[in-house]
């Protein structure tokens, strides 16, 4: 036979309030050769030095300049480049036409997404468009747009644009939509409407979804770029980086073709780590507001 | 306005329902989510909307609030027709996200007195600094929502919507997603500011206790769909006597009146009742 388990009746007891100060933890000591290795940013680091020196490996048993050239050899163009100014006069040719269309990529999408989400005809619109556009590679329309509008800048700048605007607005516009409910009637309480509303509240409820956007825009947009560049890009004479690529490969520079595709690499890095990453530490980190 | 002969003795409700219905829903069915309700509050009112879910006391705030257009009947406000939200009738709600999570406390509370009012901005802010402080908490001024606790967010909520001095309160179970002991602490704050400020209160809530506490009158509602069952008063009721006999008779009561109880009887006919909910 078990007997019911009883637990024992013990005495009661109260501790005098304690004071906050004392109840902090001490700091961890840390070991910094340890920790070294633990930071995401030195492990890729390593990371890129391994592949760095296994692509000096392959290309040195390889041994055929033409058609691999190694890091070393990459490196020595891309300083050389650099030094002589002409790979950075590449890229500021390639950065100011990609920031007209972006910025007229980006303003077109906000100005769509804020009308689809106020009106009816505007949301079928949108729908209509992204579905029909998102999906066309916007280099597809290069020839159509230099059929109409030559072989300038402004070619490149329209399909910067097509390559902008849609995967943007699509992710804009989900934003809006993901808004809670609860934050979107305390803006309509404070009697606010039209733009107003889309400006004070959508706007900024929905901004990690926007700044996920203006990521997928930047790539895309640079992507473009640079393959549009390598059709045409050396309309006065000075042309962008990927016509430097292009230039390079048919004088069988192909140490600069690497250098350039390496400049490529670089920026595209810089532009997520520098501006992307800070602007979100400044925005939706701050505010907690990543989902 | 139509000019009337009143007796300045007789005060006129600040809001009134006027055979209200409400009505959710698309082509295929609508549901009804109240009928025929009506009620007044006045000036300086905690009025009390208490029912089981599906009695449709949120939405009858809705559209106090302009969210919700009433199938027929209406709201007014000073005997004009509420349309649409404003910021006369500033709504607390349940949720914690009602607050911008990219705006600090003290922004939180300014946000409204800037967009809706349009004060200068010196203004706003003392006026904001000041309503922070009355909710004890001058100290998170520079903290972010997210920075804070369930029950905090809600002073903000309460204190931005205080700040505005609209006509009249709407809130929205402002304290069921809260722990009991913070609830507590919220419905005597609550009460504690009403009787310094005076300000008109409509509030909804599902808990026998909290109506009896927060409100000076409640309305009963039945549910599927929403009708009132009664008007009582409460304002008898205070913290000090929770668990008093009068207390837990009045609490009877309103279940009694809710559940469709026979008086006094609580065990085996209870259960058809409450299963019926």
């Amino acid at each position: 036979m078990s007997r019911p388990v009883t637990p024992p009746v013990r005495a009661e007891f109260v501790l005098p309030p304690s004071s906050r100060s004392a109840a902090r933890a001490p700091a961890g000591a840390s070991l910094p050769a340890r920790r070294a290795l633990e930071l995401p940013s030195v492990r890729k680091a390593a990371l890129l030095a391994v592949l760095a020196a296994l692509w000096e490996a392959v290309a040195r048993w390889q041994g055929n300049d033409l058609l691999l050239p190694g890091f070393l050899q990459t490196a020595t163009a891309f300083a050389q480049g650099i030094a002589s100014g002409e790979l950075l006069q590449r890229v500021a040719a390639s950065l100011a036409v990609l920031a007209q269309g972006y910025a007229v990529g980006v303003g077109a999408a906000l100005l769509l997404t804020a009308i689809a989400v106020l009106t009816r005809p505007g949301r079928e619109l949108l729908e209509t468009c992204t579905a029909m556009f998102n999906p066309l590679p916007a280099i597809a329309l290069l020839p159509l747009a230099m059929l109409w509008l030559g072989l300038g800048n402004a070619s490149l700048v329209f399909v910067i644009v097509h390559a902008v605007l849609w995967p943007l607005a699509l992710s804009t516009y989900s934003g809006f939509r993901a808004v809670p409910e609860t934050l979107r009637m305390a803006g309509r309480n404070y009697g606010l409407t039209g733009l107003g509303f889309v400006a004070s509240i959508l706007l900024p409820a929905a901004l990690p979804a926007i700044l996920s956007g203006l990521k997928i825009a930047w790539a895309f947009a640079w992507r473009t770029l640079i393959a549009a560049e390598l059709v045409f890009g050396a309309a006065s004479g000075k042309g962008g980086l990927g016509w430097y690529i292009f230039q390079n490969r048919n004088e069988l520079y192909t140490d600069k073709v690497f250098a350039g595709l390496a400049t490529v690499i670089l920026i595209g890095l810089a532009v997520e780590h520098a501006i992307f990453a800070t602007l979100e530490k400044a925005t939706v980190r701050r505010w907690n507001m990543q989902h | 306005m139509i000019p009337r002969l009143v007796r300045a003795a007789e005060p006129q409700p600040l809001l009134r329902a006027e055979n209200v219905t409400l009505e959710y829903g698309g082509r295929a069915r609508t549901v009804r989510a109240t009928e025929d309700v009506s009620f007044d509050v006045y000036e300086g009112d905690r009025f009390v909307l208490l029912g089981a879910s599906g009695c449709g006391k949120s939405s009858l705030l809705r559209a106090a609030g302009g969210f919700l257009a009433p199938a027929s009947g209406r709201f007014t406000l000073d005997g004009a027709t509420i349309g649409k939200p404003g910021p006369d009738r500033l709504m607390v709600f349940q949720e914690f996200d009602q607050l911008p999570p990219w705006k600090t406390v003290l922004q939180n509370v300014m946000f409204p007195l800037l967009k809706a009012r349009g004060l200068p901005r010196k203004e706003a802010t003392e006026r904001a600094r000041h309503w922070i402080a009355r909710i004890g908490m001058e100290r998170f001024e520079d903290a972010f929502p997210h920075q804070l606790s369930g029950g905090m967010k809600q002073r903000v909520a309460i204190a931005r919507a205080l700040a505005m001095q609209s006509r009249v309160l709407l809130m929205d179970e402002p304290f069921a997603a809260l722990d009991a002991l913070t609830r507590r602490r919220m419905q005597e704050e609550l009460v504690g500011l009403w009787q310094e400020e005076r300000f008109t209160l409509l509030f909804v809530t599902h808990s026998i206790e909290e109506a009896l506490l927060v409100g000076s009158r409640i309305l009963l509602l039945s549910p599927h769909p929403g009708r009132v069952r009664a008007e009582l008063n409460s304002h008898q009721y205070g913290f000090a006597g929770i668990g008093s006999p009068e207390f837990r008779a009045a609490e009877r009561r309103i279940a009694e009146l809710l559940f469709d109880l026979p008086p006094e009887a609580q065990d085996s006919t209870g259960g058809a009742g409450r299963i019926a909910l």
